[in-house]
């Protein structure tokens, strides 16, 4: 018996999680990890290679960090609006998620997703429906450790 | 006293059992690719159906397949009394527009994916009650839409849950009649919004197996019926985990379904090749493959009698933010071959 019935709502609740738990297929996370670790590591040696190349080309390094930020985010906000972005993440997950491709993507996919409301109440109103929460929360632990080093420099 | 024709706690029976005189069966590419491919009758390859957005194109799926149903029954949109419609989209727009585009007395239903089954339910209730002659019933779901609303934007690098359906894109309609041939409806039994206490909203076929197992149960015992007077249990869209918890669930009632239980979420798509993870869902699952491979067997003799279960899933995108639980709701209504 899975769930008997007879017994008070939150017994069967409790032996229906039970059950949905055990019956659910769990993903695999040792391949999401290699993965993952792979396309991020990946990302962040084109990353370093761009840097190196700017810096080659006689950029200085605060300049070259920005440019090769540019050519990430516009090659994920290019591979999001040839929807191959998606697809790519399905198996790479947090690789491409976690680098500043998926903000990138978070932001373009939303954009296309809401153009049809229009540009101002539509993309305006929306482009940061995702991605807003990380900017929100990174202007607070900025804002926090801001206050901290004020206080205890 | 009990009303005159009412079952039980929650079933009612028709006299003149309504025949669905003619359906119509419409999808996109992703659902003509499965295994059901060659019972829709018509195929959109292209998710905007040449429309400016999704929205429009789930409009016009929707009418697309009135229209089929219309054609085959031979009949024009005045010779019809009722339409009642339904979908996923905020306030059922798509319903409500191609209301206004058929220009038919319009009820407006909501049951999330159950919606087909509730309004074959009403649609029956209207004919056998002497109300109405004709009633078209009709619900579509858009995959793009239904994200759209539900979820994450399609181009957003996710992951699915492998506990996740995939939203059927297409629409299905059915012309109920008093009179015609056809399949008939003579029983539905009307579902309780049932919540053993699931918020995933990743797993939907959790959410709702308990609704379904409470229907099922609900109808076998008002009919005094057993499983075995049916050829088919077939449920809306539990898909793989979920039509596996109900089958569990039923068990512990006592009731054993075996092979004669299936899913619209499970028949629609073939997991390994189409990357559908847990099975298809959305009110359109359950809609166009009754309206398409379930009537068409009724036709072909191949099946006799069976009890069809809309499930929907309770939920809105807020509610589990707000850590509100799940509620299912499961409508079934059986189908006879006449």
């Amino acid at each position: 018996m899975r769930v008997d019935f007879t017994k008070p709502a939150g017994m069967q609740r409790k032996q229906y999680r039970d059950f949905v738990d055990g019956i659910s297929p769990k993903p695999n996370v040792l391949v999401n990890v290699v993965w993952a670790f792979l396309v991020g590591g990946l990302i962040a040696t084109i990353g370093q290679g761009l840097l190196t190349l700017f810096l080659a080309l006689g950029l200085p390094v605060l300049e070259a960090g920005a440019m090769t930020a540019v050519v990430l985010i516009f090659s994920a906000a290019l591979l999001t609006g040839l929807g191959v972005f998606d697809d790519i993440a399905k198996y790479a997950g947090a690789g491409v998620i976690v680098p500043i491709t998926g903000f990138a993507n978070a932001m373009v996919a939303q954009a296309m997703e809401a153009r049809t409301e229009g540009l101002v109440l539509g993309v305006g109103a929306r482009l940061f429906t995702i991605a807003g929460p990380v900017l929100v929360f990174g202007l607070v632990v900025a804002w926090l450790a801001g206050l901290f080093y004020f206080l205890f420099r | 006293m009990p009303a005159a024709k009412k079952l039980g706690q929650q079933t009612v029976f028709f006299q003149n059992p309504p025949a669905i005189i003619a359906s119509g069966a419409v999808v996109g590419s992703k659902e003509a690719e499965g295994p059901l491919g060659k019972t829709f009758d018509r195929v959109i390859d292209d998710p905007y159906h040449g429309e400016k957005s999704w929205e429009r194109a789930e409009r016009r799926l929707l009418e697309d397949a009135v229209q089929i149903a219309l054609q085959k029954a031979n009949l024009s949109p005045q010779q019809v009394d009722f339409f009642l419609a339904g979908d996923l989209e905020n306030q059922t727009e798509a319903s409500a527009l191609a209301a206004r585009d058929l220009g038919m007395p319009y009820l407006g239903l909501y049951g999330a994916c159950s919606t087909f089954y509730e309004g074959i339910t009403v649609g029956a209730v209207l004919i056998d009650g002497g109300f109405a002659e004709r009633v078209v019933v009709a619900v579509s779901s858009h995959c793009c839409t239904a994200e759209k609303q539900f979820r994450f934007p399609t181009e957003q690098g996710v992951q699915r849950p492998l506990t996740q359906s995939w939203t059927v894109t297409g629409a299905g309609a059915v012309v109920l009649a008093a009179g015609g041939s056809g399949p008939v409806v003579t029983h539905a039994t009307i579902g309780k919004a049932i919540d053993l206490g699931q918020g995933d909203p990743s797993n939907f076929g959790a959410a709702m197996a308990p609704a379904a197992t409470d229907t099922i149960v609900r109808h076998l015992l008002d009919t005094g019926r057993g499983p075995k007077e049916y050829d088919l249990v077939v449920t809306g869209d539990l898909g793989i985990i979920g039509r596996d918890l109900a089958e569990e669930l039923l068990k512990d009632h006592g009731f054993d379904l075996a092979d004669r239980f299936t899913d619209c979420g499970i028949l629609i798509y073939d997991p390994q090749k189409q990357d559908t993870h847990a099975g298809g869902s959305g009110c359109a699952c359950s809609a166009v493959v009754t309206a398409g491979y379930i009537l068409q067997q009724i036709q072909a003799g191949k099946l006799q009698r069976v009890l069809g279960v809309g499930t929907g899933a309770l939920l809105n995108a807020d509610s589990p933010k707000q850590g509100e639980t799940i509620p299912g709701i499961g409508h079934a209504a059986v189908i006879e071959r006449r």
